[in-house]
């Protein structure tokens, strides 16, 4: 059995799954029900200066029958008084002394953080996680999000914050920014012991055709919300790795956006997160799903020989180059296997329309394939042009039979060959250039 | 005087006869519906006669487009909604839907197709477009089923008059009077008439052509006839006994269920049913939900040879009709003028009576589901020159319908001897488009799908019969 166990920044937590700031981390009720159920922290409801909160809040993005593949909402931060998320914290903390409890802090002043810093460290937080990172609400007041998009302030703020905390200084990101290397330089320049990332992503996201409004609807009017759950795991990735990979940085990582699964979670592990943190899921199906996360992971280090989460962490950031410095020369094809394929013809409709033109429907006799599913009279197949395919995918991605349509490796003899090299071959020369597509 | 009597009362024989293929629910459809691939070339359009465009619904479904969906269907074809209900799909789109082939569960096209349906059959709105030129050229329809329907609708929605003469009381030939009770309603049937009435077509009802009004008068009358007679009567047994009164033929006691109170539908209490086509089989689920307290079918040759769709015989016996095979019908016994039981023989592996293996089962009720005769005669006084085919079918060009004398078409189960409801709409359809190009000298291109080899194209429109057709 893998050891799950990780160290956060000096911060200790028996696993790497904790709880994101939100609506699930909102009292001591659900943090022991979270921990009862088996994740490894919490960080708790953002508390600042109590807010208050609007009526309706949440809305969702449906896709084909499939409830909320993304999540928005126009919620603030903890609607409770500091001294009441102060006082559950200490309660939960001496309950559950082996859990991670970070308390997610925004205010405004200096003299405002030195003090909510200070009623964290006594409660028994085991870190601060400023939240720069909310899209809606607090940015108009100049907190969040307004805060997370200017480097500047972020480096001055997380400054304010190392100075006097005794815990790790988490600083979370907000992904509504260009460059999300700026903001997290920032952090590291400003002192911040760690980095977690991301927060929400501006969004509408539908509109209601009858009223006009889009969802959520506050009394018929609306507002941008932040985006979040399954959608938005590609976003979160590519901003988790961004961070990892920056040289500059060279931070812990908490990664979160859309976790949903033990290999959502492995994967962000993969790009650099030490820990991850998952809202979405939890709101949608509760603080039970942790459990599949733990099996999952743990059997799949176990598969891999892995000794523990610390020998994945990271093992796909080599992989991640810029683009100039992939192989040029790399060549695959799509493969069909007609013992799977159904003959749905999604892969000739979709390279036919939306790629290369070179999937063609025969007749499965002239082709010399023998028996397959749904193999018919009358049923065409469709056919890779070999010499065609240019190797994109599509087609792989859109077949609706697993293992049907396989990439495969075309051995061309050819020695590996970057844009770069060949820019610089051609500039000097040495090389010809690669006559354009027809 | 038959002493067939009702057994059920009036609620209970409703619920006996109510349909077996419930509608969905909205959001069950939507499930359903977002379950499809949405295949390319899609191998489910190809087995439907009359080539709906069913991935092309089915994603208007789960789009929030159920009016769109209900267009798209009955553009295609016009008795959608009985069709969804009625189709043998199994051996039809659902039996090519390549669902089956991954996951053993093709989509249930069927009631996706009722449901997209039901609502437009129920406020009577008119969503199939109707051309708004008048070519003045006027078409009869003899005979008002499903295959003069599929025609009829076609026409007048390309222009064109259509007059339905029909015999009987109401339009719809078997569709009407004919589907198993607990499959369809008649007033389904009715309802899909209104609609077509709504579209344009003219219905002259309780007019026998020949009878009542000369066939040659409609010639001179109308610029073409299309023929859609359908079958004649049940075959005749010629055994002793025939004509006791409580002996039937299937499809009038079937049509009797169809045109009276169910509770008012006569019928004995141990039924035997000769013969096993799918006929025989909806009569004999028929007389056990009515009441019979045995429903057996005896049929001549094994249970393998029967002609009857498996899901159907299955459906019977799960109902716990009684099945005796390799049994041939002798005499119909009877005591005092009525029928007592039925004297078999045996037979062997041709369907030959075993001498000396003779027994008798008692029933007072035999229904025969012997198959139907064609119209030969009727069609040879009509038009002495009309060729006719194997079995007395009407020889048609399969590609236009058009039959051995010009002008006159035919479809349906007069042309192809006895088909499914949706075939005698693909053929009604086809002879349409045929008769539109005559007309008006111009093309229709009916929706076509693209490069399916080995087809040429137009497809995908009721030209070409279905890919699969095995249960
Ligand atoms: C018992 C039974 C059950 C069936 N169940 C199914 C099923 O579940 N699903 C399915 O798809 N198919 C089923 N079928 C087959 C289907 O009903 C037929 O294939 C279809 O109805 C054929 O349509 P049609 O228009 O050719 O003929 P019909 O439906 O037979 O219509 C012919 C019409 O012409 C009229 N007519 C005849 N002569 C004249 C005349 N001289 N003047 C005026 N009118 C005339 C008749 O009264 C009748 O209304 C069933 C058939 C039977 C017998
Ligand atoms: C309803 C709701 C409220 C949230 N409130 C906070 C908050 O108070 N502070 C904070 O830092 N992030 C907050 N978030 C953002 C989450 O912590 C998390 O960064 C984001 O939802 C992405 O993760 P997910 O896809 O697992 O939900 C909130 C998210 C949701 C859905
Ligand atoms: S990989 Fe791309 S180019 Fe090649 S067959 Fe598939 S869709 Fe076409
Ligand atoms: S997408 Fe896959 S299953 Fe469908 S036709 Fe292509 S190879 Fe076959
Ligand atoms: S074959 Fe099945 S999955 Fe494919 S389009 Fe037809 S109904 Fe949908």
């Amino acid at each position: 059995m893998a050891d799950l166990s990780i160290n956060f920044a000096g911060v200790k937590s028996p696993n790497p799954f904790w709880i994101a700031s939100g609506p699930p981390g909102n009292s001591a009720y659900q943090c022991h029900r979270a921990f009862e159920a088996g994740w490894g922290g919490v960080v708790w409801k953002t508390i600042g200066e109590a807010i208050v909160n609007q009526s309706s809040r949440y809305s969702a993005l449906q896709l084909n029958g499939q409830r909320m593949v993304g999540f928005n909402n126009i919620e603030l931060i903890s609607d409770r008084a500091p001294e009441t998320n102060f006082k559950e914290i200490r309660e939960v903390k001496d309950r559950w002394p082996d859990r991670v409890i970070v308390a997610s802090l925004m205010v405004e002043t200096r003299e405002q953080w030195h003090e909510f810093i200070k009623r964290s460290e006594d409660a028994g937080a085991d870190a601060i996680e400023c939240n720069f990172g909310c899209p809606h609400g607090m940015c108009e007041r100049g907190m969040g999000s307004a805060v997370g998009q200017n480097p500047a302030v972020i480096e001055t703020i997380a400054g304010w914050c190392a100075e006097v905390a005794e815990i790790p200084v988490i600083i979370k990101l907000t992904p509504n920014i260009t460059d999300v290397a700026q903001p997290g330089r920032a952090a590291k320049a400003g002192g911040a012991d760690a980095i977690s990332l991301i927060n929400t992503i501006n969004s509408i996201t539908q509109v209601n055709l009858d009223t006009f409004c889009p969802e959520p609807s506050v009394g018929g009017q609306s507002s941008h919300g932040g985006y979040c759950g399954a959608a938005v795991k590609p976003i979160a990735l590519n901003m988790v790795e961004t961070i990892a990979n920056d040289p500059q940085i060279n931070l812990p990582v908490s990664g979160i956006g859309g976790i949903n699964t033990w290999r959502d979670a492995a994967e962000f592990i993969a790009l650099g997160s030490t820990s991850v943190q998952v809202c979405t899921a939890v709101m949608q199906k509760g603080f039970r799903i942790v459990a599949d996360m733990a099996e999952g992971l743990s059997d799949y280090l176990d598969s891999k020989g892995m000794q523990s989460v610390e020998e994945l962490r990271g093992r796909a950031l080599p992989n991640i180059l810029n683009w100039e410095n992939l192989n040029l020369n790399y060549a695959r094809i799509a493969q069909i296997d007609y013992d799977k394929c159904i003959g749905c013809n999604l892969c000739h409709i979709a390279c036919e329309d939306g790629a290369h033109q070179c999937i063609d429907l025969v007749d499965p006799a002239a082709l010399g394939v023998g028996e397959g599913p749904g193999r018919l009279p009358g049923k065409p197949v469709p056919k890779v042009r070999d010499e065609d395919c240019v190797g994109c995918n599509l087609c792989s991605l859109v077949c609706p039979v697993d293992h049907c349509i396989t990439m495969i490796d075309v051995e061309n003899g050819k020695e590996r060959l970057s844009w770069a090299e060949y820019q610089a071959g051609v500039e000097a020369g040495t090389m010809e250039p690669i006559p354009p597509h027809p | 005087m038959s002493k067939l009597k009702p057994i059920l009362p009036k609620a209970k024989a409703r619920e006996a006869m109510e349909e077996i293929k419930p509608a969905f629910a909205s959001q069950e459809a939507v499930t359903e519906a977002n379950r499809c691939l949405y295949c390319y070339d899609a191998p489910c359009i190809m087995a439907c006669p009359t080539g709906i465009d069913i991935p092309g619904f089915i994603k208007k479904i789960a789009y929030d487009n159920v009016k769109g969906a209900a267009r798209t269907i009955l553009t295609a074809n016009i008795l959608g909604n009985s069709c969804a209900r009625v189709c043998p799909t199994k051996v039809l789109c659902e039996g090519a839907c390549v669902l089956e082939d991954r996951d053993h569960d093709p989509i249930d096209i069927g009631r996706l197709q009722r449901y997209a349906t039901d609502r437009v059959l129920e406020t009577g709105e008119q969503v199939v477009a109707v051309s708004p030129l008048k070519s003045g050229k006027k078409v009869a329809l003899i005979g008002g089923g499903p295959a003069s329907l599929g025609c009829a609708a076609e026409l007048v929605r390309l222009g064109h008059e259509a007059v339905v003469f029909e015999k009987k009381e109401h339009p719809g030939g078997l569709n009407t009077y004919g589907i198993a009770y607990y499959k369809m309603k008649p007033e389904i049937s009715l309802a899909e008439v209104e609609m077509i009435e709504k579209l344009g077509v003219e219905f002259r009802c309780g007019i026998e052509v020949g009878t009542d009004l000369a066939v040659d008068k409609i010639l001179q009358e109308f610029d073409a006839v299309f023929l859609g007679i359908g079958l004649g009567q049940g075959r005749r047994l010629a055994i002793p006994g025939e004509d006791l009164p409580e002996v039937a033929d299937a499809i009038d006691f079937i049509a009797e269920i169809h045109s009276q109170p169910l509770e008012t539908v006569k019928l004995g209490k141990n039924v035997v049913v000769l013969g096993c086509g799918n006929t025989a089989i909806d009569a004999v689920s028929q007389a056990k939900r009515l009441g019979a307290e045995s429903a057996t079918i005896l049929y001549r040759r094994s249970e393998e040879e029967m002609s009857a769709y498996g899901f159907e015989y299955a459906l019977a016996k799960s109902e716990r009709c009684e099945f005796m095979f390799q049994v041939a019908p002798v005499e119909i016994l009877e005591t005092n003028g009525h029928v007592s039981g039925i004297r078999l023989a045996k037979t062997d592996s041709n369907a030959q009576p075993i001498t000396g293996s003779e027994f008798t089962v008692n029933c007072d009720h035999v229904i025969k589901a012997l198959g139907q005769t064609k119209m030969e005669k009727t069609l040879l006084e009509w038009f002495p020159k009309l060729k006719l085919g194997a079995g007395g079918k009407i020889e048609v060009d399969p590609l236009t319908q058009e039959t051995s004398i010009p002008g006159v078409y035919a479809g349906g189960d007069a042309a192809n001897g006895g088909a499914e409801v949706v075939n005698a709409v693909a053929e009604g359809k086809r002879a349409a488009l045929h008769l539109h190009q005559t007309f008006t000298g111009e093309a229709v291109t009916p929706p076509a799908q693209t490069t399916r080899y080995g087809i040429e194209p137009p497809f995908g429109s009721g030209f070409y019969e279905p890919v699969r057709v095995s249960g």
